[in-house]
Order: structure tokens, then sequence, then C-alpha cells
């Protein structure tokens, strides 16, 4: 073992004091948010490009330091930089924008105003990050650390207090008490059953002597949901942190983290966090000194969304094709080779060092009676700002779309919330003003789920939502029970052909059927809630459905089977923008000429519809009723004469 | 030990380890199986067996052939609720099996007993009928009780299909025990071993695979 290994808690708290001793709090120093999304905008280059300036300016990190950390959250404006200890936030950096962020910090005089956030509402500028109504309106108790880690850095994590919750628990507190603090916290499974994590503890510790592990589930892969993602990426000490101390409180000495196949840096993020914590003593024989042995076991998955299941991944693990079986004895009693397993889901266990830290109480303090704390979202879709948000438990949808989300982008009007992913369901503008927790969000036939909130504006067809989420089960369903496979395979096909206009008379009573017996029959939990987007769509846009059956018409002017795209003559200014820029030359006329389109090469691509400049907006959707002729070729335009 | 529970109104001893489906055929009470075998480790995947389960008063539906017997557990195999669920999954599986407008053998008699419309859903069925509800029967067989691993699954979601690995098809020529297990017949009636997915065992051994 090498020597940084610590073998006290008094040896821990020594270090953190040499860290922060080493540490100028007045410092500036430049972080590059470098989680997937801003990456994907460039910013690991804009990260080195800071390394190499900041050299060049002659300071090389002794007056200003550049750190990339993991996601800040705000991933709709990335690359995100932010100059701390002002926190002043530059959004959308590129690379061109770093020699002069470099000169102005380093100059310490004021801000590049275009690198701004600039606020849709107010049209303001606004300079530091905790005042921009994003970031102002949530409470970041898991994610809050993420801007100030390099996630390959232990000492980061360490200067911020990591791993003292750890040590209060190894030699201030019993595994009994450790276990009572967290059912009184009142902590629920952040995966998506909101299932009392204390409970679950309880029973594995329980179980059985000998062997039992713990897991943690990264399998996340609702489509638009990457909380754990950047939880795993930017903060994994956090999540082994937790997972330790569960161990300890539940007499587990065996561990697993299972990453989904999709996520490589936060594999790889994980994987150097388990290093270091064993290098220091925060894992393996005697932790810290005490007589707690725990190790960690990493595991990749393969790929499959259904592996996610809890039992799924445990035979994942084992090393066997990951396919739910039959859990009707617990897993907490049960798992992995038979054994007791606590499956737990990143965020769930990233709560824990807070919760022994802070004390149960505090945590109660937090959220709603039923649902205690606060709960990452991905906020994505029809929304302004979108990103990864952080909120107490108990804020109003309304809030998080519209206060933290900043509501519809091009002022179109707002439809639904899809919350839960392919287990969720769409909850309407009626009901945005429900608190966020886990029984209200089932109580409207959605769930909380892992996380996902998809927002959608008056163009997006609710069938089409439900046929989306049915079609990505049929893929990702396992295929082994009858109920799921072929309930998911005739629901597509009824959905999809409602979709094209040929639905028919008992089509809404034959899914309700099929998603009544998926719901009870289902051998796992995604046959079980599979059907609910298609529910919940006809629980709250029924008449979208009759009006697909009934007049063939898609209300959002979405379904391209029952849609037709149309110049009105009346409107049509001849300014040939819309005819320039059809894929398929459809649209004929000329210069002075009216415009018309040619319906059978039209794929109805939405492109005139956009293209054609609001102050006229001849170009109309028109859906389940008949399209006006065209006029008669060789119109041309009257204008009115200038005076 | 011996542990009392309700089914059908009906006091049933049972052993611990039991499993529902078990203590009711014991007891002579009949729920309907299609992935099912004795020699088999219930896989619960054709969900036919499924019965309501009471206990401390709440409710639920599970598959009898591995949820395991309790104390004072209150089983009930016929209901609206199950009865509706054996409907809809026969109905389900029928286009997949479907020869000539009918169904055949355990799931044409479990179609009538329910009263399952095998052509309800017909029109709408696009796939190709496989004649195979994958019920798994023979790859666990295959598996479990032969040891050869001649046949398993491939793909998954609605493209999970039964499928033979021509490497190991030597074996199947003498075995032949899946043979009589399938409970839609397609195995036995189509004994030119152009069984599964694809794979002939036929052209395997004419060295055309």
């Amino acid at each position: 073992m090498s020597n940084k290994r610590l073998c006290s808690a008094s040896e821990l708290e020594r270090l953190r004091t040499g860290i922060l001793a080493k540490r100028n709090p007045d410092k500036p120093i430049i972080t590059v948010c470098t989680g997937t999304a801003c990456q994907a905008y460039g910013s690991l280059e804009v990260f080195r490009r800071f390394a190499d300036e900041l050299k060049k300016q002659g300071s090389g990190g002794s007056v200003v330091e550049a750190k990339a950390t993991g996601c800040h959250g705000f991933c709709e404006q990335g690359p995100v930089v932010v100059i701390f200890p002002q926190e002043i936030c530059y959004v959308r950096v590129k690379l061109e924008d770093v020699p002069e962020v470099v000169s102005t910090t380093l100059a310490g005089d004021g801000v590049i105003e275009r690198l701004l956030y600039n606020d849709p509402v107010t049209g303001e500028r606004i300079a530091k990050a905790p005042d921009i109504p994003f970031y102002k309106n949530q409470v970041r108790i898991v994610f809050g650390n993420n801007k100030h880690i390099d996630p390959g850095e232990i000492d980061d994590y360490i200067a911020l207090g990591g791993y003292s919750a750890l040590s209060k628990a190894l030699f201030l507190m019993t595994p009994e008490q450790v276990l009572e603090e967290i059912k009184r916290s009142g902590l629920r499974g952040r995966g998506g059953g909101g299932f009392p994590t204390g409970i679950k503890w309880e029973t594995t510790r329980n179980a059985s002597r000998g062997l039992k592990y713990v897991i943690v589930n990264c399998d996340e892969g609702d489509p638009g949901a990457y909380m754990d993602r950047s939880i795993m990426e930017g903060n994994p000490h956090a999540v082994l942190e937790g997972l330790t101390i569960g161990a300890y409180a539940m007499g587990s000495q065996e561990g697993f983290i299972y990453v989904r196949q999709e996520y490589p840096i936060a594999y790889q993020n994980t994987i150097q966090a388990v290093r270091q914590a064993e290098e220091y003593g925060f894992l393996g024989k005697g932790i810290l000194g005490s007589g707690f042995d725990f190790g960690v076991t990493m595991h990749r998955g393969a790929g499959a969304f259904v592996s996610g299941e809890s039992t799924a991944l445990m035979s994942a693990i084992e090393g066997k094709v990951g396919e739910p079986r039959m859990k009707y004895i617990h897993t907490a009693v049960s798992g992995i080779k038979g054994r007791p397993s606590c499956l737990n889901n990143v965020e769930t266990w990233a709560n824990v060092p807070a919760i022994i830290n802070r004390g149960a109480e505090w945590f109660n303090s937090v959220g709603t009676k039923g649902s205690k704390g606060s709960k990452i979202f991905s906020l994505v879709g029809k929304v302004n700002n979108t990103g990864l948000v952080e909120v107490p438990m108990g804020m109003t949808l309304r809030q998080l779309v519209y206060d933290i989300g900043g509501g519809i982008p091009k002022g179109k009007r707002f439809k639904a919330v899809q919350t839960g992913g392919p287990s969720g369901g769409v909850i309407p503008e009626r009901c945005l003003d429900t608190p966020i927790d886990f029984d209200e969000l089932t109580k409207l036939g959605s769930m909380m789920g892992s996380g996902g909130m998809v927002v959608m504006d008056e163009d997006t067809c609710m069938v089409d939502i439900a046929r989306y989420f049915v079609s990505f089960c049929c893929e990702e369903s396992c295929g082994q029970c009858i109920p799921c496979r072929e309930g998911l395979r005739m629901l597509r096909e009824i959905l999809t052909d409602i979709c094209e206009g040929k639905g028919k008379e008992g089509d809404i009573e034959a899914i309700e059927d099929i998603a009544e017996v998926m719901e009870d029959a289902s051998l796992c939990a995604l046959g079980s809630t599979a059907a609910n987007p298609a529910l919940t769509t006809l629980r709250y846009f029924r008449d979208e459905y009759e009006a697909h059956i009934k007049d063939k018409r898609c209300p959002a002017r979405a379904c391209k089977a029952l849609t037709a795209y149309y110049i009105d003559p009346a409107k049509c200014t001849a300014c040939m923008i819309c005819r320039k820029s059809c894929p398929t030359e459809a649209i004929c006329g000329d210069k002075s000429i009216i415009h018309w389109i040619e319906q059978e090469k039209c794929i109805k691509c939405n492109t005139c519809f956009e293209v054609c400049p609001p102050r006229f907006s001849a170009v109309r959707r028109i859906s389940g009723e008949p399209l006006p002729p065209p006029p008669a070729p060789g119109t041309r335009v009257v204008r009115e004469k200038k005076r | 030990m011996t542990i009392t529970l309700q089914i059908d109104g009906k006091e049933v001893k049972a052993r611990k380890g039991m499993t529902v489906l078990e203590s009711a055929r014991e007891a002579g009470i009949e729920i309907p199986t299609l992935c099912y075998h004795e020699k088999l480790k219930p896989c619960g995947v054709c969900r036919i067996c499924s019965v309501e389960v009471e206990k401390k008063g709440k409710t639920r539906v599970v598959a009898s052939c591995g949820f395991p017997v309790e104390q004072g557990l209150v089983v009930r195999t016929r209901s609206p609720r199950i009865d509706k669920i054996r409907k809809v999954i026969i109905e389900l599986v029928a286009p997949t099996i479907m020869v000539d407008g009918e169904v055949a053998g355990e799931i044409k008699k479990i179609g009538k007993e329910y009263r399952a419309d095998i052509h309800r859903f017909e029109s709408r069925f696009r796939a190709k009928p496989t004649r195979c509800i994958l019920c798994g029967q023979c790859v666990r067989y295959c598996n479990e009780v032969v040891g050869e691993h001649a046949i398993g699954f491939m793909g998954r979601g609605i493209d999970r299909r039964a499928a033979f690995f021509p490497e190991k098809a030597r074996a199947c020529l003498t075995c032949q025990a899946c043979f009589n297990l399938c409970p839609t017949g397609k195995i036995p009636s189509e004994t030119d071993f152009v069984v599964f997915d694809g794979f002939s065992v036929d052209d395997y051994l004419a060295g055309e695979l």
C-alpha cells in the first residue's frame, strides 16, 4: 500500500486542513464544464486552450488556475465557464474567446459582456451564476459540488468535506444508528420506484448472516434523462462514500458499481475514483483504520435498457444475460448468487453522505410530507433552459417549467410534460400546479421515474408520443413474457395505424384492454408500466385519439399522414424563400408568381412552414379538412402600391 | 413444515418451498400453464398461470408457478381480472401460431375456456407468424435436463426468438427430447428439422451452413 493511506479520522482531518491551507480562496479559478453535453460542444478543447493560454500569458496556474469539472447542469448554454470566487458565468464559450477571458481574469477588471447569459425574459445580461434564474431557484444538495470538483482529483472532494460522513459513521455511529438515521430521513429511492431506502437497507441487513452485496445502479436509460451520468462523471466520490456508508450499515463487504455501456466518461471517472479511494484507505481492508473492510468491483453494461431493472442487473453482474426474473422473494433478501443484495440508484447513494453529515432532521426539513429532500430532473424538450435541475420536492411543475426552465420557446403554448420516461406518463397543463412528489405524480397516472422531464408544446401530437415510447419499449423490452412482448407489439401497430389515419372503432378499447393486462400480468416493472404513456395520453387527451380515429385529423398537425401543407394565395408574396428551401422541389411558382405546393411531391418536412417569414405566415398546415384549391398557375402577386 | 393456505375457498395444505401452482395441482385445482414443466425451474414468462393472491388485505396478481406458498395466503385462480388476463394473452399470441385460421393444442383449449377471440388482433399482426410463443420449454429442457445447450434465445423485445446453434446440431438427431414439449405443436409437426429460425439440421449436416 502506498503512503497516502489514512489510518484514522484525525489523519483525514489533518489531510483536509493541509489541502485547504495550500489553497488560496481568493485565487481566481476558471472552471470549464467537461460533462458529456459540454464536451459535445467542444469544451475539452476550450479547457486545453485555457491551460495553454494561462502559460502563454505568464501565469501558468500560479495566479489563475484552470480546472475541468463535471457537469454544471446548464447544458443548453454549453460550453459553460464559471470563474471563481466571484462565480462569473460565461456561456457558449468558443476557442477564440479564451485569450480574452484569460487576460480579463488576470487583470481582474470586470467581465466580458457578450459572453454573459442573456435572460430571454428580461433581455438583460447576467454576470454571476447564482443570479441566473435557472440556478437561482434550485436547491443543490447532491449536485452542488460538481462545479468545484475536478473528478480526477480526490483532494477536491476532500477539501469540500468529502469522506467526513464516512469517518463520522465509522467512528461515531454504530451500523444500527446509521440505518436509523437513513430511515428517519425519509429518503426514498431515486431510481423510479420511490421505495423507502432505510427499509430496503434494513431488509438486507436482517436478511441473513454472511456475504451480502451493495450495488450502484448507473444504468440510466430513459430517453432524455442523464442525471445519474452527471453525478457519476462529475462527483464519483460522493457515490462511493454513500455506498461505503451503506455497506457499513448493512454489514456488506462487497459492492458493485454497474455503469451502462453508453457512459464511457462516467465509467472512466469512477474507475479512477475507486483507485484513489483505495490509495487513501477509503476502500479496502480496515477503512480509515477501523475494523471495517469493503471493496468495490466495476461492472460495465452491454447496452440493454432492461438491465436497469434490479433482477436483470443482478443477472448481468452474475455474468448471465441481463434479463429480469421473478422476484417474489425480494432481491434485498436473495439477489446476486442468492445472497442479500441492496441495489440503489446513483442519486440515492449520493444523498447518503449529506444525510449522515447534516442529520435526518435537516433532510426532513426539505420536501413534502411523503417525499423528502431534493430531486434532480433533466429538463429537456420544448423549454428554453434545458439542462439538469435539482429542486426541493414539492416544487410545482409550473415553477420548474417556467421559473427555472424559462417557459416554452418561440412563444408557443405549453401542452404537456412527460415524466418518468417510458414507464411514466404525460401530465397536461391543467395539472401544472401539482407539487412534484412521488405520490402526487403517481396519482396523475405518471411517475417520478428517475427524473426525466420532457416538455412538449402545442405542436406535439399525444398519440405520436405514446407511439414513440411504446416503440422504444418494443426494442428495449427483454421479450421474455407474453403480455409485455406481444402487448407492446400490438400497441405499436394500433398506435401507428391511428397516427397514419388507419385507426378504427374499437382501437381505444383494445389499447385499454392490452394496457390493463400488461400492467397486471407482466414479469417485471418494465412491462407493467410500459403502457403508461398510452394510458395517460388517453386519460388526458382522449379527444386527440378520437379526432385521429373518427375525423382522420391530427389536432397538433404533427402526424404526417394526416397533415397537408398549403400556401394561402391571399398571403403569399411570392418571395421565393420557401421555394428555394424545399428539398423535393414541390413548391411551384416564381418571382412575383404566387407559390403553390404539388402535394404528390411534398414529404411534409415542415421546412416551408418554418422558413415562411412570420409577417407573411402564408404556409398553413391543414388536417382533417379538404385542401383548398391552388391558385390558377401563373397568378401574379398584387402588390400594394407604395405611397 | 406444513403451511395452510386457501385456494378458491378451499383449505389446502402445502410444504414450505412449494409454489402456489404446485400446491394447487396437488389439491386437484387446475391452473392453466404454457411455459411450466415440472422438471424445469419456473421462469414465469407465459403469465397464463396468473392468479390473485391476498395477503394482509392487499390483493395482487402473481404468476402461480413462481410464487411461494405462505401461511394464511388467500389465492383465487379464477376472477374477472384473471379471466381477462388469460383471454387477452391468448388473443395476443393467437396470430403468431395460427394455421389456416385455427390455433391448436393447449392454446386452443385455454382460448375456448376463456372465450378468447383468436381473430381479434389478426388484421393488425404484421410480423412473421413463427408458430413459437417463446415459452422456452425446449430451450430450458435442452439446457437444464439434457445439458446440450443446442437451442437458445437470440435478440430482445419483439425480435426475441428461439434459435438453434448449428455447431451443436449433431446431438439433436438422436436426442429429440424437446419434440413433445412444444405447446403450439410446432416442433413435432416439423420433423424435417426446419424448426428454429433459419437453421436446419439437414442443411448443417450437408455442409451448407
